[in-house]
């Protein structure tokens, strides 16, 4: 059977910097992806970003992408294979997945999973219409393949993804019409919201989609107030002509593998619901196994790259390469994570990280 | 529905290929999802599920919202699948048949 020191189950940027991390201490790494290229949703992100330095803030993510994959491809200790999808983790770490129409099994000493996370849904009435697309979906169209998803959107949801991609709907020549938000406030930087009201998209707070109206498509929203309960106000319903709905309420974490590795996992909604109960270097409770990016907790691609490394270093110290740099690598990127994750805005994360 | 004018991004795409989607001939570029060369062309209808249409939702290959029949093959996720010259795309009803099945 095929065996490798470390395999890394997904290669965005979680899994990408944990490939290089690990590389670094010597071992030798897999890692498998069922897109045919690395880089998972930063190929899409075409914003640049905050954070660190180290994790190249200031810069679009699609370049980030170019960087990375670069770097692994210079790197003989890396082996990658795309159009691959890893099926199952089964007892003493055999990996059973699927490469050019054909099962394999191989085995590793340590296996990360960065398989990141999946738009979450949001129930209201012809949800299933076409024209009600996820945010990341609406990224992918544009952003990636150069196609307008629509002519005029209604976004759904004021976090950082939602303005974000609103923005990116603007700068593709697609008219929002507007950003409706349940919560009374908006929950993506201030920044972002003023840059899309300057181009003259209104965001409508304590406000929900009700109905999706259409009979083969979108063709229209049905809105309506909600009170603090999130309950819709009777009769402050009124039309929008619309479309395409995009949603951008939230990721769930593709936590499939983790369990059934036989990992701990928890149900903590400040980190997008189901996740691996992990310690400080990213190890679950299966021996072996390590987690980062958004399967291990819902965050954004910056602390993504960050855990990737941490779990990267951490595994590759587990299998005997026992550097002392290494643990102090480790460490700087632990207490890298916790600065990013202070302030406000990490507020969120630091409450349910306690929980875990 | 292309954009071909974009203030941070240029596109690389494939080369132009025709293909068939019910009685239609369509073009897209090689290699980009069948999910977006349809969309270019204005289909956002893929399936039938339940008596009600639907279209992709995720575009990565998670939600199973996109299945259509391509070459005779049910149940294929359009919104990861690479267009190539040539494909007949079927819109799908229901959950497909087997392959090598029939569908009654």
């Amino acid at each position: 059977m095929k065996f490798s020191d470390i395999l890394i189950v997904g290669g965005g940027p979680a899994g990408m910097s944990a490939a290089l991390a690990a590389a670094d201490e010597g071992v030798r790494i897999t890692i498998m992806d069922r897109w045919d290229e690395l880089g998972g949703q930063l190929i899409k992100q075409t914003h640049r970003f905050f954070g660190s330095e180290k994790e190249h803030a200031g810069t679009r993510g699609i370049e980030i992408v170019k960087i990375l994959r670069e770097d692994i491809a210079k790197n003989p200790l890396i082996e990658v294979k795309c159009n691959t999808d890893v099926l199952g983790i089964y007892s003493d770490r055999v990996i059973a997945y699927e490469e050019d129409r054909l099962y394999h099994r191989m085995t590793a000493d340590k296996i990360i999973i960065c398989t990141g996370a999946a738009e979450k849904m949001l129930q209201f009435e012809n949800n299933d219409l076409p024209g009600v697309y996820g945010a990341g979906a609406v990224q992918t169209l544009m952003n990636v393949y150069g196609i307008q998803p629509g002519q005029k959107v209604l976004m759904i949801g004021a976090g950082n993804i939602g303005l974000i991609v609103t923005y990116q709907l603007l700068q593709a020549g697609v008219d929002v019409a507007a950003i409706v938000e349940a919560a009374p406030v908006i929950g993506g930087y201030k920044v972002h919201a003023s840059k899309v009201r300057r181009l003259g998209v209104p965001i409508y707070t304590k406000t929900t989609v009700k109905t999706a109206l259409g009979d083969k498509y979108v063709t229209g929203a049905v809105l309506a107030d909600v009170d603090d309960k999130f309950e819709i106000i009777p009769g402050t319903e009124r039309e929008i002509e619309v479309d395409t709905i995009c949603l951008s309420v939230g990721l769930a974490p593709l936590g499939e593998l983790i369990s059934q590795a036989g990992a701990e996992i928890r149900y903590i909604p400040q980190l997008g619901g189901f996740i691996p109960k992990r310690s400080e270097s990213m190890e679950t409770s299966a021996p072996g196994i390590y987690v980062a990016g958004d399967v291990s907790c819902i965050e954004e691609a910056t602390a993504a790259m960050i855990e990737g490394s941490i779990a990267g270093l951490s595994a590759a110290i587990a299998t005997g390469m026992n550097r002392p740099e290494a643990i102090e690598k480790r460490d700087e990127y632990i207490e890298e994570l916790r600065v990013l994750r202070s302030g406000n805005t990490g507020k969120k994360i630091r409450d349910g990280l306690a929980m875990l | 529905m292309r954009i071909t004018d974009h203030p941070v991004l240029t596109y690389d795409h494939g080369e132009k290929v025709q293909f068939r989607f019910e009685d239609k001939t369509f073009e897209g570029y090689e290699g980009e999802p069948i999910a977006a060369a349809l969309h270019a062309n204005g289909v956002r209808e893929l399936r039938e599920h339940h008596g009600r249409p639907r279209g992709f939702f995720c575009a990565i290959g998670n939600c199973s919202s996109c299945l259509m029949e391509v070459d005779g093959v049910p149940n294929v996720r359009v919104c990861v699948e690479p267009l190539k010259s040539g494909m007949v795309v079927k819109l799908q009803s229901g959950s497909g048949s087997l392959m090598g099945g029939t569908t009654k």
